[in-house]
């Protein structure tokens, strides 16, 4: 692709602010890069970091709020900016076209999916509806879409997840655009469906040479699509190179310490340690005079507080923006040595310990009412969802259980199950000794402060009437009796114990950023000194800094006050990192269960072996068998496949005997069971998915 | 554990004064004009009524013979009525009356529709059903007749009145905060307050009614503007306050007997009632349009 001279896309000295009610604030400054025919390039970094921002303002769609500042887009060759609104409107037609993340909402839910696909090609290139429809069919077959005719005449809701972003992405490259912008395509599907996406991707690129700019905060993601990243920090690109490069020597401080902070899959909280990255993103309206990433920085300087770094090619082809680029690169920061194993939990404690919750044939069902005019008044045939079906495992004291399994599998209600927000309908439940069937309104208050749960959403955990003190303080009084004056100073000691100082007892929930809130939260469920605390994706609606600074957390208060965990989570490194045991799940059935490390290898439940197969890992020295993807959709769990629920999507489906019986459990090792009707020593004949480069440096 | 997330310092003030409380408090006010104009409405009213005493000779029963059905005169400077009575000291008595009749049947309105509101939207099921119809078949009925029926029932008196408005206005409340409630009641911290076996009372009215406060204000800014209204129309039923106390509605009524001899008697009392009820619907129209622009 040398031959091609001018870049598809160049951008240069871009700056962008949005009118706030303080004034301007800046959003991007001094943001340059160029992308060829056939490349991809990767935007990468944190929540607030511009890198949308950078996307709507190639195409001038900013709100109405933001301006461009600076700087000068170029477009094959032709300026951008100073276009007129009709102009820019054809190109983003013709030429360029962007998919977003939420799929259901760039597509129309009154218009056939055919519809919506040929009037692209009946507006913008005035072709007949005929020669639209034929187009069509070819552009969905080339998306791999089953079935393509079928799936012309459906509405946009009537496909699933992946199904809709493969229809936006058909839309998106029907005109053959010399530049397709992509802002987070996957980050809303689960990773099965975000594996086939990707592979998608990576196919048209080669089929169409077409110009991607890939905007992701998962690392994982942009390692496998692009071929040339940017690292953007508040609004500024910090470092710039080929994806090996990034990867395999990043130079930034902000780089390092981004990809550090991720768990990498098949590491352990026994052989690595999460540094967090210390600080918080400065707010746009306050930068530091300096280096922007200076105040979090450790190798930070006087000098980088005083002047500001400009973005220079250190090595041929990799940009930085660090004055001390050279010398970083090769003191790689790694914890020092002594402070591994005082980091980490230090080993596996005995097993010997007897377990503290028992839950035996939990069933919970949704009731929900027929379509029939008779259900109407409630006479026909009851259905069920099944959301949890048939679950039995066991936690023990001061040990972690990680539940890991793809949106709709009734994690959350087997959660909700555990604490009392549900009622199972069969089974039994047992916390302590003590029967816990009964909804959490009927339990003995002793009971209920043994068992507390910390939330997903950071935003709702979190009631924005009061202050962090009155919330952590309420269990306090109702748990423990603690008087008024003696409350004040155990909420201190508690916020302490989440690294958070007495300043916060007064605040708003409005005034604290996200890990703060979620930080807010876990005291909150500690304050009673639980003996178990349920973990329902604590840290998927965090950015990865922060994700590591909360894992830290928990980790140091399970150790401190012996707190049994159940952690559920959709993100299988950190499951990983994080449980002892591991529990996978598939349509609210356990499919494998058993030691962490023994999921993560062989033998595997067919679906435990597509799920990792299908994370997308930012390791390149990490071998991973790429092959495995689920075809279909999850079944509906009203009505869910009768013998193994996993038969309809299954890479290594036996025959009848799967879609009729229910499968065998297996034991494959001490506590580790498979649910499945293939053969234990088939089963172990299976490769390796993952397979981590030995990193000697950090295990202890 | 020095290695974390460490909080930082950051610029917002911990504790924050009474004062600036209030200014936060009021900041949406000063920030709208329209609210602006319609406070100024609604205060005009009510230092009228508070220092009524102050601002007129003359008692609101006091008979001139000399002014009967007089217009505007040096004496009396929006003319007096049939009976000769000052009709500026009976429209800013009348005032003391509606300014406390309004807000005092919407806030008795408020206490019931609010929590049957909240007891249907948060326990659902059979619960919520009967509470709901049973609403629903008080809305069925037109407002007005439900007034007439009341008050015939219990006879005409203010404490009816407040009675009256209150059945009239609950349902609705209730139906407000039913759908507050609902969205409210999924948010985590509800979970997390059920976790502390929480009585469902508490999470009520601490966890879920402080976060709905917002809509049920400005609700209740437009319902006491109707009050107003309501409690006019009763007056010029006749089913208001009992004659001869200063009561809007009734002026008007008695008013209309004559009005092609003096219209003054009917023009100054209805427009004490438009200018209340404009202002105080401007009033929470603008709040609310400033409370939703901070969403």
């Amino acid at each position: 692709m040398e031959n091609i001279k001018t870049p598809v896309l160049r951008v240069e000295n871009l700056a962008i602010s949005y009118k706030m009610r303080k004034g301007e604030v800046s959003a991007v400054r001094d943001v340059s890069f160029e992308i060829y025919r056939g490349e991809a390039l990767g935007l990468v970094g944190e929540s607030g970091c511009g890198k949308s921002t950078v996307a709507f303002g190639i195409v001038n769609f900013l709100d109405r709020n933001g301006r461009i500042l600076n700087g000068s887009i170029l477009f094959q060759g032709r300026e951008l900016r100073g276009r007129s609104e009709e102009e820019l409107r054809r190109l983003r037609g013709n030429q360029i076209s962007m998919v977003y993340q939420d799929p259901l909402a760039a597509l129309n839910p009154c218009l056939r999916i055919g519809e919506q696909l040929s009037e692209v090609l009946i507006v913008h290139r005035g072709l007949s509806k005929e020669e639209a429809y034929e187009k069509c069919i070819e552009m969905l077959k080339g998306v791999y879409m089953p079935d393509p005719e079928e799936m012309m005449l459906r509405y946009p809701h009537q496909l699933s997840g992946g199904q809709q972003q493969r229809v936006v992405i058909a839309i998106a490259l029907l005109n053959n655009p010399a530049l397709l912008i992509m802002d987070e395509p996957t980050t809303a599907l689960d990773v099965t469906v975000e594996a086939g996406v990707l592979d998608l991707i990576a196919e048209l690129r080669r089929k169409f040479d077409t110009t991607i700019l890939y905007i992701s905060h998962n690392l994982g993601v942009i390692a496998y699509v692009c071929d040339k990243v940017g690292v953007m920090y508040t609004g500024e690109i910090v470092e710039q190179a080929s994806v090996e490069d990034i990867f395999l020597k990043p130079m930034h401080p902000y780089t390092q310490a981004l990809m550090r902070c991720v768990p990498k899959l098949g590491e352990s909280k026994e052989s690595s340690y999460l540094p967090p990255i210390p600080g918080r993103v400065p707010s746009p309206t306050n930068l530091p005079p300096g280096c922007i990433f200076a105040p979090r920085c450790q190798h930070a300087r006087e000098s980088c507080r005083q002047k500001h770094p400009e973005l220079r090619e250190v090595v041929p082809g990799h940009f930085i923006c660090c004055h001390f680029a050279e010398e970083i690169a090769e003191a790689e920061w790694q914890p020092p040595e002594g402070l591994v194993p005082e980091l980490t939990t230090g080993g596996r404690r005995e097993n010997a310990s007897e377990p503290i919750l028992q839950v035996e044939h939990v069933k919970t069902y949704y009731k929900q009412r027929g379509k029939s005019l008779i259900s109407l008044f409630g006479l026909g045939k009851k259905q069920y969802v099944k959301a949890v079906d048939d679950v039995s495992f066991a936690v023990t004291k001061g040990h972690t259980l990680g539940i890991v399994g793809e949106s709709g599998c009734g994690k959350s209600t087997l959660a909700k199950t555990i604490v009392g927000l549900e009622s199972p309908i069969s089974g039994k439940l047992e916390f302590l000794g003590f029967d816990i069937l009964a909804p959490v309104s009927k339990r003995d208050r002793r009971l209920i402060k043994e068992l507390q749960m910390v939330f997903q959403n950071p935003d709702s955990t979190l009631n924005p009437s009061f202050s962090v003190g009155y919330q952590i303080g309420r269990p306090l009084r109702r748990f423990r009796k603690v008087s008024r004056n003696q409350g004040r100073k155990e909420v201190i000691r508690l916020l302490e114990a989440v690294r958070l100082d007495e300043s916060y007892y007064n605040r708003l929930p409005r005034q604290l950023s996200g890990g703060e809130k979620q930080r807010v939260a876990l005291a909150r469920a500690i304050a009673g000194h639980p003996k178990l605390v349920i973990c329902d994706e604590p840290t998927s609606s965090l950015d990865v800094s922060v994700q590591a600074a909360i894992l830290n957390l928990l980790l140091d208060l399970q150790k401190e006050y012996d707190i049994a965990m159940i952690f559920i989570s959709h993100d299988l490194s950190v499951i990983r990192f994080f449980s002892d045991y591991v529990a996978v799940m598939y349509l609210g059935k356990v499919c494998e269960i058993g030691p962490a490390e023994a999921i993560y290898s062989p033998p595997y439940h067919p679906y435990t072996e597509a799920l990792l197969s299908a994370v997308p890992i930012p390791d390149s020295s990490a071998k991973q068998k790429r092959i495995i993807r689920l075809g279909g959709m999850v079944p509906s769990a009203l009505n869910p496949p009768s013998g193994c629920y996993f038969h309809t999507r299954c890479p290594r489906k036996l025959g009848d005997i799967c879609e009729e019986q229910d499968p065998p459990r297996q034991i494959a090792g001490k506590e580790h069971y498979i649910y499945c009707h293939i053969p234990l020593k088939e089963l172990c004949k299976m490769e390796a998915v993952v397979t981590l480069a030995k990193n000697t440096k950090g295990n202890s | 554990m020095a290695i974390g997330e460490q909080a930082s310092p950051s610029g917002i003030a911990t504790c924050r004064s009474l004062g600036q409380h209030f200014r936060d408090a009021i900041a949406p006010i000063l920030a709208s004009k329209v609210a602006l104009v319609g406070l100024g409405l609604v205060s005009f009213w009510i230092l009228v009524a508070i220092f009524a005493p102050l601002m007129t000779p003359y008692g609101p029963l006091e008979q001139d013979p000399e002014a009967m059905n007089l217009g505007p005169s040096a004496e009396h400077p929006l003319g007096a009525d049939h009976l000769g009575r000052d009709l500026w000291t009976r429209l800013i008595y009348g005032a003391r009356t509606i300014l406390v009749l309004a807000p005092l049947s919407v806030l008795c309105a408020l206490a019931v529709g609010t929590t049957l509101g909240l007891i249907g939207g948060y326990f659902g099921g059979w619960i919520d059903e009967v509470v709901m119809r049973v609403l629903d078949a008080i809305m069925a009925f037109p407002v007005i007749l439900l007034y007439l029926i009341i008050i015939v029932a219990l006879g005409p008196s203010a404490i009816n009145v407040v009675i009256a408005i209150t059945i009239a206005g609950a349902p609705g409340i209730a139906r407000l905060v039913r759908s507050l409630t609902l969205d409210i009641r999924t948010r985590e911290y509800i979970a997390a307050a059920e976790l502390r076996g929480e009585n469902p009372f508490y999470i009520m009215f601490v966890e879920i009614l402080p976060n709905a406060r917002g809509p049920i204000i400005v609700d209740a800014m437009l319902r006491i503007g109707y009050a107003v209204f309501a409690i006019g129309t009763l007056g010029f039923l006749g089913l208001g306050l009992p004659p001869p106390a200063p009561d809007w509605g009734s002026m008007v009524a008695q008013g209309r007997l004559y009005i092609w001899i003096n219209p003054w008697a009917v023009l100054w009392p209805s427009l004490a009632i438009s200018s209340l009820v404009i202002g105080l619907n401007l009033f929470a129209d603008g709040l609310r349009e400033e409370t939703m622009r901070y969403q």
